[in-house]
């Protein structure tokens, strides 16, 4: 475990130390920051509206209209934003040669893959929570429940974090980090709407689908509920991720 | 130290080294020579455990690479051809990344640092980054991080490869430096670093290893004949056919004007008659020297020829 945040220290130390971090995390702010302000904006005209209406009020409230909207953006924003993070964790250290300093050394494998994945999912997790000046200022000015915010940003780490487990992955499999970045994009796009497929197939079949949906496991924690079953998703869909990861980072070494 | 039996390995259908065997005993410096992709590299990545073997046993310190990685890569510093650098990274904080990642406990992860800093020379260049150095300052850079952890064992691949022959001679310095304390393979294809540096040559081509001797031993039992330089002042015709003339001369060739390569007979005491005839017609003898087989000579000898038999032969002279 030490050694694991040995290699996440010094990843860390490249993302902060480098443009990519900086670059990656304005355009996320950005784009989120203003679909956040859309949706506000939209929320603020209906609210004027329902003041002139008796009756229309009814239903709105920020949780609903402003905070879980935007969530659901956020989570398609970081599904564009992370594999620009995760392309280079091995696809770099291959180009440059440094992974053979990685396999030379008195470490697991699994060590460094898992110091990689840290490393990705703190800078992911700084993001984040930068952006939650954007709720904070509806604390200020207005009374959503905090339980269902705290909630949705747990579901959105943890979604952060399959895409995370996805992004290392692909980046394990090439030296070339746009190719990483492509395929990692590629299958958490995939995986957000494999659910889709659920329509056309048999009941059993759509049922298997849907539950694979990166998607579908979000909905709970948005309203605020913490399922067990969605956070056993989640966490296994990251360690099948890291374990596909180490397969075949293993397996080259034997080509 | 290091003993390896039959080994091999695979790339796919290709063989990149075919059943090679040899020994590394503590405080030697071996040095691996070979053509670009003679299987140097191959071998050394299977001793620092970051390949596995298709088949045979390599032993390092006693342990084997396949079952007991983690322990030879402890005691192990490997310099890759191309140095792992991060470019990113100042050259302290780099070293202290090696230092950790090598398990330096954290006491003394400073200690390490300074200590490789100091050995070799990048003192001056400890707050700069990497990626702005010079390639000799990189290469230094590279060397430090491999004896970060003080290890017995230092693989160097190509150290001096893409230096300047400044940079040359003071990465051999600082690799004979070492040699006292460690035990040392180090590969490259430029054969006076060889001469320099090691004490034995593991002569590695097309996967098979084709020579294991001392550089002594080597030259040697190659030459079957002696040669030497006649140079003289005087140049007349008919030197050539007079000096070929003499007994137990093989070969005699005109260099320049007044230069000749004799080639004669191992032992036979040509060069009195040389003299003696050089005094007599007054030719003027500026140089009259011999000429060892050089290591160029050698390694052209033993990749590109066909070995005869009896010749040095995997493992002979040893």
């Amino acid at each position: 475990m030490r050694n694991a945040w040995v290699v996440a220290k010094r990843d860390l130390g490249s993302y902060f130390n480098s443009p990519v971090f900086y670059v990656v995390t304005t355009v996320f702010l950005m784009i989120y920051s203003f679909i956040f302000f859309q949706i506000l904006t939209f929320f603020s005209f209906q609210s004027v509206q329902a003041g002139q209406f008796r009756g229309m009020n009814v239903g709105l409230n920020l949780n609903d209209m402003v905070i879980e909207p935007s969530f659901h953006n956020m989570a398609v924003t970081l599904l564009l934003i992370i594999p620009a993070l995760t392309m280079r964790s091995f696809a770099d250290e291959k180009k440059s040669k440094t992974y053979a300093l990685l396999l030379s050394s008195p470490i697991d494998l699994k060590e460094i893959i898992f110091g990689k994945f840290l490393a990705c999912m703190t800078v992911v997790t700084v993001m984040v929570l930068l952006s939650s000046y954007n709720v904070g200022f509806l604390l200020i000015l207005g009374e959503p429940e905090i339980g269902p915010i705290v909630t949705s940003y747990l579901g959105i780490l943890l979604m952060s974090g399959c895409y995370v487990g996805i992004g290392v992955f692909a980046s394990s499999l090439t030296d070339n980090q746009i190719i990483a970045a492509v395929i990692a994009f590629g299958m958490s796009l995939f995986m957000w709407i494999i659910g889709w497929a659920a329509q056309a197939a048999s009941a059993e079949m759509g049922e298997l689908l849907h539950y694979l949906s990166l998607v579908d496991h979000m909905q709970r924690f948005l309203k605020g509920i913490v399922d067990t079953s969605d956070v056993v998703y989640y966490l296994s869909f990251i360690l099948f991720f890291l374990f596909l990861t180490h397969r075949v980072l293993d397996s080259e070494r034997w080509r | 130290m290091i003993e390896v039996e039959n080994l091999t390995k695979f790339y796919g259908p290709r063989p990149a080294i075919k059943g090679i065997s040899f020994q590394v005993n503590k405080g030697e410096v071996v040095g691996f020579l070979g053509p670009n992709g003679a299987g140097k590299t191959t071998t050394m990545n299977i001793l620092c455990c970051i390949i596995p073997a298709s088949s045979g046993s390599a032993k390092v310190c006693g342990y084997d690479v396949f079952d007991e990685s983690l322990e030879i890569r402890k005691r192990i510093g490997y310099l890759p051809e191309t140095p792992p650098l991060y470019p990113d990274m100042t050259v302290t904080s780099y070293l202290r990344f090696a230092a950790e990642i090598r398990q330096v406990s954290s006491n003394k992860v400073r200690a390490s640092v300074d200590r490789v800093l100091e050995k070799c020379t990048l003192k001056e260049v400890r707050q700069r980054i990497i990626g702005r150095l010079s390639k000799g300052f990189q290469q230094r850079v590279g060397l430090a991080q491999a004896m970060i952890h003080d290890p017995e064992i230092l693989i160097l691949d190509e150290p001096t490869i893409g230096l300047d022959p400044i940079q040359i001679i003071e990465i051999r310095k600082l690799i004979q430096d070492l040699a006292s304390s460690h035990t040392i393979i180090l590969s490259s294809h430029i054969l006076p670093e060889i001469t320099q540096i090691c004490k034995r040559v593991i002569i590695l081509n097309d996967g098979e290893i084709a020579a294991v001797d001392s550089l002594e031993g080597l030259t040697s039992s190659l030459n079957k004949s002696e040669r030497f330089i006649l140079k003289v002042r005087n140049s007349e015709n008919g030197i050539q056919d007079k000096l070929g003339a003499l007994d137990n001369v093989i070969s005699v060739k005109a260099e320049k004007d007044n230069e000749f390569l004799i080639e004669c007979e191992m032992n036979s005491h040509v060069q009195d008659q040389v003299a003696r005839m050089a005094l007599e017609n007054s030719w003027g003898i500026e140089e009259l020297k011999i000429v060892s087989m050089t290591l160029e000579e050698i390694f052209l000898h033993l990749t590109l020829e066909e070995n005869e038999p009896g010749k040095v032969k995997n493992g002979a002279g040893v």
